[in-house]
Formats: C-alpha cells, sequence, structure tokens
C-alpha cells in the first residue's frame, strides 16, 4: 500500500532443526530511512537479514522488492535488487589495497582501469563523507577503516538499501560518532538504511524506526520519536526490566593485588603489554576498558598464569598477609598454593568450558584433580552443578547436555558460576555479559557485585562503556598494550574514557593532545 | 519441478531406534545393489554367492574361530587407536605399532624361545610388544608436542620404517636361508605360542582382546587420564587454562594408544600365524581407523563393526574358490555396504525436504 516501501517481508518462517530462528516475521522498509532492528542475541535479527540478503531462504513468507516478489538465492541475486550487507566479521583480503578489495570479485574486463575506478569510488566517498584512503593496505587499517572499506564496497556494487550487522560492536564512542555522520548523510541521499543492534542508547540516537523481535517473533515496531530505553527494553524482553545496576560503595580495601610493570611481545612482534602496572584492592570493582585487541585479554592472562610474560612481577597478597608472587607459575601451581584466582575468559565455549561435555564435566574442569584415586569423582560436581542451576536459574534440561547446546546465558553463567564457587579473593572477568540478553546480564552483574561485597577484588573487562562506568567503581585504560589512564567511575565521563581507548597515553596526550 | 525446489536441511533430531533403522536399511540397500552387480558381472545368483560367503566366515567350527580370532585383533587396534582419535592426534601408524609389536614378540620367541619357561616368555611377549608399540607412538607424540610437528605424517612415515626395520630382521631371521621368509617360529616345541584357553586354540585371544576393550573403555570414561585426554581433544586453550599438563596428557596417551596396538601386533605373531613377514598386519591398521570412526569410539559399536569386516573377508576367500572369483568382489561387497553405512550418517544428521511454495507461486 505503502508507495515507498523498498522492501516487504511478509510471514518470513525459518528454521533450522528444531529450532526456529524465525516464525511469522513481517518488516517493511521505506526510503529514506534508517530501521534499527533490535533484538536479544539469539532472537533472530541476524537470521532475517541474511534471509533478506540471500545467504537463507526462507521456509515460508515472501520477500517483496519494490513491489514485485521475488526469490533471493545468494548474495549475488540481492545484489541485483541493490540490497547488500556487511557482516561482523569482515570479508577483506588483507594484502590489497581499500580500492582493490573494493573492486574484487566484480565482472568486466580483464585489466581493471584503476583511474577511472578510483575516481568512481572517490565519488561515493565524497559525496556521503567517509574518510578513507583507497591506496592503503587492509593490514594496516583499523577496525572502523575496514569498516569503512565494506560499505564503500557495498555501495560500489550499487546498494541502494545496506543492512549492518551490530555496525558499533567494536567501534569507539568517537569512531561511532562518525559511523552515524556518514549513515545519515547517506538517508539523505536516499538510500534505506538497517541497523542490526542490541544497543538500545544507539537505536534512539540513529533510527526513524524500530522493528523489535523478540524469540523471533516480531514484537512491535516502534518511531524511534516516540520511544524511550524503558520502553525499548520492555518490547525486548517481553516484561518489565530494571535497568539500574546498584553500586556499592567499596568497603574495607586493602590491597589484593599489584600488578608492576609486565611487558609482553607476541611472537609476531606485537607489544600487546608494554609496562602495565596497576593495583586492585579488595571489595572493589576495577574496570578495564579498551578496543577489543588491546591488551586486555593478555593482561588478565598473565595474571592467571596462562600467558607468560617477557618481564614484570605479578604481587598477590593473601588474605593471610602472606605475600606471593603470582608471575612464573601455572594455573595449577597458583591454584595448589591457595591463591584463588578464577579467570572467567573471553572465549567462553573456546577456553573457558568445553563444548561437548555436560554441566558435570564441566564444573570439575578445575577440580577433577582431587582425590587420591586414577579415577574421577563425579558425584559432588554433579551436586555441585544442580545447585549452580537452582541457585543461577540455569535453564538446561539436565546436567550431561553437552553446554554447547544451552544458550549464551546460560553457557555463561555455568562458566561464572563454577568460578564463584571456588570462593575465590580475586575475581579476573573478561567480557562476562558478551552475547548474553539484559536479564541474565543483570544478573552476572548482581552476582559481580555479591563478589565485592564479600570482599573479592573483582577485576572486569566489559565492552559497553555505559555499563563500565556504572558497575565499577575504579577504571584503567587500555591502548596498544599501555595502560593510558586511571580514573574514577563516578567522576569520568563517556567521552573522556573514549578518548583514552585511542590515545597513546597520558603523557603524550598532555602535551601534544596525542591524536 | 524445478531443481533449486529441493533443498537439504538440519534434522532436529533423531532417535537411536531411527538412527538404528536407517542403517539396517542401508545395509539391505548395499547388498540389494551388490546383488544387482554380481549378476551384471559373474551372471550367478547373488543368493548363492551370500550363502558362500556365510558359508566361509561361520561354516564350521574352525572358521567360526578363526573368525573370531580375526575379528579380535582389528577390534584392539580400533580400540587402540580411540584414546589417540578423542584426543584429535590423528595416529594413521597403527601399522607400523603392530608391526613392531609383533617383531617384539618374534624376537623373543626366536632368541629366548626354548630356554626360558613358556609361561615366563608368553609374559614378556605381551610386555615387549606393549612397549615396542608404545616407543612407536612415542617418538612421533614427542615431536608433535614439542615442536607441533604433524602427527599424521609422521605417524604415517614411521609405519614405513617399521616395515624396513621388520625386512632387515627378517634377514638374519630368514628359514630356510635364501627364502627370504621366516617360516613358523618354533614349528616344534610351539614355545611362545599361545596355548589352548578353555579348550579352545584361540581363546586367550578371544579373552585378551574383551579385556582390553572393557579396561580401556573404563580408563576413557572413568580415570582423570581419560577425563584430561577428551578436555586436550575439545579444546587445548580450556585443557591449559585448567591447568592440564597438555603435552604431557599428547605423549602419555599416545603412548597407550601405541602399547595397544603393539599388543595386537602380539596378538597376530603369538596368537594366530606364528611368524612374522612385512605383511603382517594386512592393512588392519588402516581398516581401524574406518572401524573406530563408523562407531564413534563406541566400544560396542566397534566390535559390530569389526566382526562385519572380517565376516565378509573370510566369506571373500570362500566364494574366490567355490565360484571360481576373484576375492576381490568380497571387497566390492565390502565397500559397497561401508559406503551406504557412512552416506547413511548424512540422513540421520539430514533431511531433503522439497519446495512446494515456490512452484505453486510460478
Amino acid at each position: 500500500m505503502d508507495s515507498n516501501n523498498v522492501i516487504e517481508l511478509r510471514g518470513i518462517t525459518k528454521r533450522f532443526g528444531a529450532v526456529t530462528a524465525n516464525e511469522d516475521v513481517d518488516l517493511t522498509v521505506k526510503e529514506h530511512e534508517i530501521l534499527s532492528i533490535l533484538g536479544e542475541n539469539g532472537s533472530g535479527k541476524t537470521t532475517l537479514m541474511n534471509i533478506l540478503s540471500g545467504i537463507y531462504r526462507p521456509d515460508e513468507g515472501e520477500i517483496i522488492v519494490k513491489g514485485t516478489p521475488v526469490t533471493i538465492h545468494s548474495p549475488k541475486d540481492a545484489l541485483a535488487l541493490n540490497i547488500g550487507m556487511v557482516h561482523q566479521h569482515y570479508t577483506l583480503v588483507n594484502v590489497f589495497t581499500a580500492a582493490e578489495n573494493i573492486v574484487l570479485g566484480l565482472e568486466g574486463k580483464q585489466v581493471l582501469d584503476m583511474p577511472q575506478i578510483l575516481k568512481t569510488i572517490r565519488n561515493i566517498t565524497d559525496s556521503y563523507g567517509f574518510e578513507l584512503d583507497l591506496n592503503q593496505k587492509i593490514y594496516d587499517m583499523s577496525v572502523s577503516q575496514k569498516q569503512t572499506v565494506e560499505i564503500v564496497k557495498a555501495l560500489y556494487r550499487g546498494a541502494d538499501v545496506l543492512i549492518l550487522d551490530e555496525p558499533t560492536a567494536v567501534l569507539t564512542p568517537q569512531e561511532t560518532q562518525k559511523l552515524f555522520t556518514v549513515l545519515r548523510n547517506m538517508k539523505e541521499a536516499g538510500k534505506s538504511i538497517i541497523i542490526i543492534t542490541h544497543k538500545l542508547n544507539e537505536v534512539l540516537t540513529i533510527s526513524d524506526r524500530v522493528a523489535v523481535l523478540r524469540k523471533g517473533k516480531n514484537a512491535g515496531t516502534l518511531a524511534t520519536k516516540e520511544s524511550t530505553v524503558q520502553l525499548l527494553a520492555e518490547n525486548m524482553v517481553g516484561e518489565k526490566v530494571s535497568l539500574d545496576i546498584k553500586r556499592d560503595e567499596p568497603t574495607n580495601q586493602k590491597l589484593k593485588l599489584k600488578v608492576d610493570d609486565l611487558n609482553y611481545i607476541t611472537p609476531d612482534g606485537h607489544k600487546m603489554l608494554d609496562h602495565v602496572s596497576f593495583e586492585a584492592n579488595s571489595g572493589e570493582m576495577l574496570g578495564v576498558a579498551g578496543i577489543s585487541g588491546s591488551g586486555m585479554k593478555e593482561l588478565l592472562e598473565a595474571i592467571a598464569g596462562i600467558q607468560t610474560v617477557e618481564s614484570g612481577v605479578v604481587h598477590y597478597y593473601k588474605d593471610d598477609d602472606n605475600e606471593y608472587t603470582l608471575t612464573g607459575m601455572d594455573p595449577s601451581q597458583i591454584r595448589k598454593l591457595g591463591v584463588a584466582l578464577s579467570f572467567v575468559p573471553e572465549d567462553r565455549l573456546g577456553m573457558g568450558l568445553v563444548g561437548s561435555m555436560g554441566m558435570t564435566d564441566n564444573v570439575m574442569l578445575r577440580s577433577y584433580q582431587k582425590g587420591k584415586t586414577p579415577f574421577v569423582d563425579r558425584d559432588s560436581p554433579k551436586e555441585r552443578s544442580e545447585k549452580l542451576i537452582e541457585l543461577l536459574e540455569i535453564s538446561t534440561p539436565g546436567t550431561e547436555t553437552p553446554v554447547r547446546r544451552l544458550s549464551g546465558g546460560n553457557v555463561q553463567k555455568v562458566l561464572v558460576g563454577r568460578e564463584i564457587s571456588s570462593r575465590p579473593e580475586v575475581l579476573l572477568v573478561a567480557y562476562p555479559v558478551r552475547g548474553l540478553d539484559i536479564h541474565s546480564s543483570y544478573n552476572i552483574y548482581n552476582l559481580l557485585n555479591e563478589q565485592k561485597k564479600r570482599g573479592v577484588a573483582v577485576i572486569c573487562v566489559i565492552e559497553d562503556l555505559d555499563v563500565l562506568l556504572e558497575l565499577c567503581d575504579r577504571i584503567i585504560v587500555m591502548n596498544n598494550g599501555r595502560i593510558t589512564g586511571e580514573r574514577d567511575a563516578k567522576e569520568t565521563t563517556k567521552d573522556e574514557i573514549g578518548m583514552l581507548m585511542t590515545s597513546s597515553g597520558e603523557m603524550q596526550s598532555s602535551t601534544g593532545k596525542g591524536l | 519441478m524445478k531443481f533449486s525446489g529441493m533443498r537439504i536441511r538440519k534434522r532436529s533430531k533423531i532417535s537411536k531406534g531411527e538412527a538404528v533403522i536407517v542403517r539396517l536399511i542401508a545395509i539391505v540397500l548395499a547388498l540389494i545393489v551388490s546383488g544387482f552387480i554380481i549378476v551384471a558381472i559373474t551372471k550367478l545368483n547373488p543368493l548363492q554367492v551370500y550363502a558362500g560367503i556365510i558359508d566361509g566366515a561361520i561354516g564350521t567350527s574352525r572358521r567360526v574361530w578363526v573368525t573370531i580370532r580375526d575379528i579380535i585383533i582389528l577390534l584392539v587396534v580400533s580400540v587402540g587407536l580411540v584414546p589417540a582419535f578423542k584426543m584429535k592426534f590423528w595416529n594413521i601408524g597403527a601399522e607400523g605399532q603392530m608391526l613392531m609389536g609383533g617383531l617384539a614378540a618374534s624376537a623373543l620367541m626366536i632368541y629366548v624361545g626354548n630356554s626360558i619357561p613358556n609361561g615366563l616368555l608368553l609374559l614378556l611377549i605381551v610386555i615387549a610388544s606393549c612397549v615396542a608399540g608404545m616407543l612407536w607412538g612415542i617418538i612421533p607424540a614427542f615431536f608433535k608436542a614439542k615442536y607441533n610437528t604433524n602427527e599424521t605424517l609422521f605417524t604415517l612415515m614411521m609405519n614405513y620404517v617399521a616395515m624396513q626395520f621388520t625386512t632387515f630382521c627378517i634377514v638374519f631371521w630368514e628359514k630356510p636361508k635364501g627364502s627370504n621368509t621366516v617360516g613358523i617360529i618354533n614349528a616344534a616345541s610351539g614355545a611362545g605360542w599361545f596355548p589352548p584357553f578353555l579348550g579352545q586354540k584361540y581363546g586367550l585371544n578371544l579373552l585378551f582382546g574383551i579385556l582390553v576393550t572393557v579396561i580401556l573403555a573404563l580408563y576413557l570414561k572413568h580415570t582423570k587420564h581419560g577425563y584430561e585426554l577428551s578436555v586436550v581433544g575439545e579444546s587445548p586453550d580450556t585443557a591449559r587454562y585448567a591447568g592440564i599438563n597438555v603435552k604431557r596428557v599428547i605423549v602419555r596417551t599416545v603412548a597407550l594408544s601405541g602399547a595397544i596396538c603393539g599388543f595386537a601386533g602380539s596378538l597376530i605373531v603369538s596368537g594366530g600365524s606364528h611368524t612374522i613377514s612385512t605383511s603382517l598386519t594386512g592393512g588392519r591398521g588402516f581398516t581401524a581407523i574406518i572401524v573406530a570412526w563408523l562407531a564413534h569410539f563406541n566400544s560396542f559399536i566397534m566390535a559390530a563393526v569389526s566382526a562385519l569386516l572380517v565376516f565378509m573377508e573370510k566369506g571373500a576367500v570362500q566364494i574366490a574358490s567355490q565360484f571360481g572369483l576373484n576375492h576381490n568382489v568380497s571387497s566390492i561387497i565390502t565397500g559397497i555396504i561401508l559406503f551406504f553405512l557412512i552416506g547413511s550418517e548424512f540422513f540421520n544428521n539430514y533431511e531433503v525436504v522439497f519446495d512446494n511454495s515456490e512452484a505453486e507461486e510460478k
């Protein structure tokens, strides 16, 4: 009925085996608009867009592009209909330049007319305000530059409808602003932009309309003007949610961990830890901020004994007033010494858990060596799993179901639950809510807060700066393996943290404004 | 109908019963297809050929026991591969490990066979064959753990080293001189031969086979070692994070794997052929890989698959003489059965659906 509907999806259903990813979903996309698709992880946002961009085919339903019903068999078909998608994982050739990547794979003459191509690309970048050096090689680029290449690539191929899957997940606040400016320019020029996201604030900032998906189904489309964070969250979750994180004042602070001048260079020569020093106290939540790949993971791994360092020392002050040097010990030695160090690795299934094993086997990962017999005792881990299921409301068919089959939130609860159940004095957590729905995220925040209250020194790496500012007492910021600043979470701002995330350090930035 | 209307979709779930039915259908289909091929090539009645196969494998009590003996050897090698495979260490060196085990058994029989009591000799044979196979496993495992070398190539190459070493030994052991074969070792005294057990010539083989299979199943499922090697196999990073010494687990597990394969070598030499040659293994080290995978490392199913393969092999000899067929006919039938069985796994995981909606639209 609406003549300016570029795309209409009607009754889209897509199943993967027993899992229904999309069920009877309707969606319209108009010209001149930015549409957000909002939903929690696993709500079917990406699947729906993959259907639109030709990666999957729907089991039921139809796709109508500019009034004509179409069947999209492949991304090529989608592009022929002027639909382009930028995925979360980029598909660029590292040793090629930006321009070469943009024309890669297009049909045409055997010999590329590079000057002409460069001119065309430059037209695109200039008209929308992209900042891009077309002759730069991909391996020299930052994540945000690579993203720009991907977007220009889609535009060069004639995309009028551009789908972006979680485009801001890897960007700093400043880069996000830049991206949004470009997107607004594109909208003015008549393009339609679809952004897949689960960040509520972003939705309100950038989009005209929001389509909310919940458990694979439509949960309403709202005009951004008429919605609030609270309203969106309720639509997304399906019930009232509380979005406040309570932060108690740290009590009874004592020095727990002293990291002194840690250095680590990867085998291929990257300085992942560069003279890192800081302190962590009991009863305090210390946040670590940084763009992914800035050395936070390596830092936590170094403390946990998984990563060996070139130089530097980690001092640990146990409750019994003894001082231990953790550097040089392996994880089991650290445990044997009675030094309670819990670690929730970034990659839950790749490193913290064994996906094909059940909860029992995963829970005993840290304690299976107990007992003198060569046989493993599965009874007490099983009991502990059952307790965790009850305590953390983990939804699983049973303790023997492979954890790989659980949803992200439940997997995370298994992992955090196991670590907390060892009653640590220092708790290291990396990306504890990555991929979790709102409800589970707040559960995890509460769990961390409880640990803090118990007197644990909690050190956490969290991507979402809003959360980091609300949850933590103190924040240290890392960039390129260096600590570029330390701030009181109650006094700093998101912008300030964002600046530190890209600056080259306090010293330089104060004299020459580093960037 | 348009071809694009047909799609493949992941199955939601399949019950154990259904899965078994799918596999049984696969075997029946395989036999039917084999029947057509037999008729096409030989003009013989396929039912007669099948009867010949059955007769060859279990036609007489002696044949039954020979079949059992060979099933056990294949089963033990398959069982031996499982710990390594579960750790995702692709040990394709079972051939060499078996050969070294067999070589150790032969050496003991030849050099000390008639000078020490038979009981002690048998004990030494079992230990020595395990140690020899273990050694052949530890070498690639050490390099894998220390330098992350590719174990597939390494274990494969070790097979050829074992073969050359065997050729070298045969030069000293050949009997009669110049025949380039060792002949039956201790043919007169029977020293180092497995004695009859419960009145059966191959009773001891059966006992050993069952023991090894059961003990290994327990080891994998209920010991700390078994737990560690599964963690290492699933995710070395998780193992390291849990404080498991990954290198030690790799060497230890492959040592065990090699030891069992080496033991299988003594089952052939002392428990069967009583001789040694480079063709001692008869390719069982490779067949066992298929057995282990087809059974998803389940001991019971491994026994069933070993039985099927050996059954067909024994039947082949029979139909070769009975119908004047080349014994490769049985290999063809075995191949067809395996093809259908492996192919049926696809239908256990996926289903084919037809898109009618599209046809209606157009």
